[in-house]
């Protein structure tokens, strides 16, 4: 079996050890950086959300895949940086000010980074300054933000005001989610964007920029 | 009488509160932070909210202790608070209930995931269970509630910690699932024949499941978990899942609604019934009326 399909597979199973080790062979062959990426590790990690959202998998079988994930995409990391290959585009995630839940926020970093997207994870109780200025500063174009608690949810139409006041409407485009949100609560609050879950919010991401 | 398995094993159904986070979301309190911290600022609220309860014909009441166990408590900072947490939490339910209801400790997630999915030590889990059922014992509940499980060895590791305190003191677990193609599962992918299984063998009393649901999903739920259960069940359905009208979640099924499905659970031969989210006094008067009217005993054989 060739070594791209066997790190996309031994993702999969979450087998992060393999995954280390036949990421590391596929290096030492001079494998295209992007092609371990692309066909490896985002494949692989497109079929456990696949799973995930149809109820095959559960969340132990995620986390573990994304540690899987993460051990390949350590070591391809460089090569990337190296090869000059830019990722897909950067999104600022995080759960609102008052908000300590992080899972579904996880879930979703989860998906884009598999998707090939760059991170920044803000964790939770994030203030909604703080969105924007580390959006500014990493030239993100993309704000994610996760409420799981019906109290919190307000917070994210601060966020959405404050770009707007700002000025910044124009750069930077607000999806958010979590247990308790709609597709009707996100569109009131004057967000660009709705993820239903992990999978939908890739596609959600991909579409505001213009990926699609 | 108040000990809830001597009840049980003579037939009677046990009605149990309803919802405590949603009554405290409708009482007022700002609530973006920590709903346990409230017991130190505004036992009066509890209070009210355990006495509603009582006075709608529960026989059971919930403290407000669902996210005080110390790693929980970790997450606002407020773990070294976590034994006035809980005490204040009783304390409340007793000022206002008295001997009139039994007095159930609840007891929710510890909100970390475990190695080798998370990062958390399963010793650390179970220390800090242990902590929080150690006051809660001691304060005086006559039954303790591990509820809203999703991860079977957190559920575990809670029965077990509060059955380190006190071998006597009924234990009763529930988890919340997700209706699946492949039936009924928790995000954890705990099934309910699997959650059945190792509850019983963790010690647990009482057995069911909570949240996560309306009463119609959890008709279904009781009804596979009479399918492998060995000892009483306990269900709380939410009344609905929640929508959103403006910035306020709302629960739409109505007491009436639920009331006349929960015969179900009756004929079903469920022990003790109640509700999670959003059911309000109203529920429980509701569902007082079908006990009632059913003639409160049970007429399934137990085991």
């Amino acid at each position: 079996m060739d070594i791209i399909k066997q790190i996309s597979d031994n993702l999969q199973r979450g087998e992060d050890e393999e995954v280390y080790n036949f990421t590391r062979r596929a290096i030492e062959q001079n494998l295209p950086a992007k092609s371990i990426l692309d066909d490896g590790l985002i494949a692989g990690m497109a079929v456990v959300g696949e799973k995930f959202k149809a109820h095959e998998i559960f969340l132990p079988d995620v986390l573990l895949a994304a540690k899987a994930m993460y051990a390949g995409m350590d070591q391809i990391k460089p090569l990337l940086i190296k090869e000059g290959i830019p990722t897909i585009g950067k999104v600022v995630v995080g759960s609102v000010q008052g908000d300590l839940h992080d899972i579904g926020k996880n879930l979703v970093a989860i998906m884009l980074k598999g998707a090939g997207f760059e991170i920044i994870d803000l964790g939770n109780d994030v203030p909604p300054e703080k969105f924007i200025d580390t959006a500014l500063e990493n030239e993100a174009a993309v704000i994610g933000m996760s409420a799981l608690l019906t109290t919190t949810m307000p917070v994210m139409k601060k966020v959405v005001d404050l770009v707007k006041a700002r000025n910044l409407s124009y750069k930077i485009k607000i999806i958010v989610g979590g247990a308790p949100l709609t597709e009707d609560y996100a569109h009131a609050i004057g967000a660009d964007a709705y993820g239903f879950d992990g999978i939908n919010a890739v596609d959600k991401v991909k579409e505001l920029l213009g990926l699609h | 009488m108040k000990n809830v398995l001597d009840r049980i094993t003579v037939g009677e159904i046990i009605l149990s509160d309803g919802a405590m986070g949603t009554m405290l979301i409708d009482s007022g309190i700002a609530l973006e932070q920590c709903f346990e911290a409230s017991n130190l600022s505004r036992p009066d609220v509890l209070e009210n909210i355990a006495r509603s309860y009582l006075e709608a014909g529960s026989d059971m009441v919930q403290t407000n202790s669902f996210g005080a166990s110390p790693l929980k408590l970790a997450m606002y900072s407020l773990e070294d608070k976590y034994e006035e947490i809980n005490r204040a939490a009783v304390r409340a339910v007793k000022n206002a209930v008295g001997d009139k209801a039994i007095i159930s400790a609840s007891v929710g997630p510890c909100g970390r995931i475990m190695k080798p999915y998370g990062d958390t030590e399963p010793e650390e889990v179970f220390e800090s269970f242990r902590k929080q059922a150690e006051v809660l014992v001691d304060s005086g509940v006559d039954m303790i509630l591990v509820e809203t499980m999703t991860d079977i060895k957190e559920a575990k590791l809670a029965v077990e910690a509060a059955k380190t305190i006190s071998k006597s003191i009924p234990v009763a677990a529930t988890m919340t699932f997700d209706r699946t193609p492949k039936g009924f599962y928790t995000i954890m992918g705990v099934n309910i024949e699997m959650a059945v299984k190792e509850l019983e063998k963790s010690g647990a009393d009482i057995i069911g499941s909570n949240c996560g649901n309306g009463i119609v999903a959890m008709i279904d739920i009781a009804r596979e978990f009479r399918k492998f259960v060995s000892r009483p069940i306990l269900i709380q359905p939410n009344a609905g899942l929640p929508e959103m009208v403006g910035d306020k979640a709302t629960y739409k099924e109505s007491p009436e609604f639920m009331a006349d499905r929960a015969r179900e659970f009756l004929e079903m031969g469920v022990s003790i019934i109640g509700g999670c989210c959003g059911t309000t006094p109203a529920h429980i008067a509701a569902l007082r009326k079908t006990i009632d009217s059913y003639g409160r005993r049970n007429k399934q054989s137990l085991t």
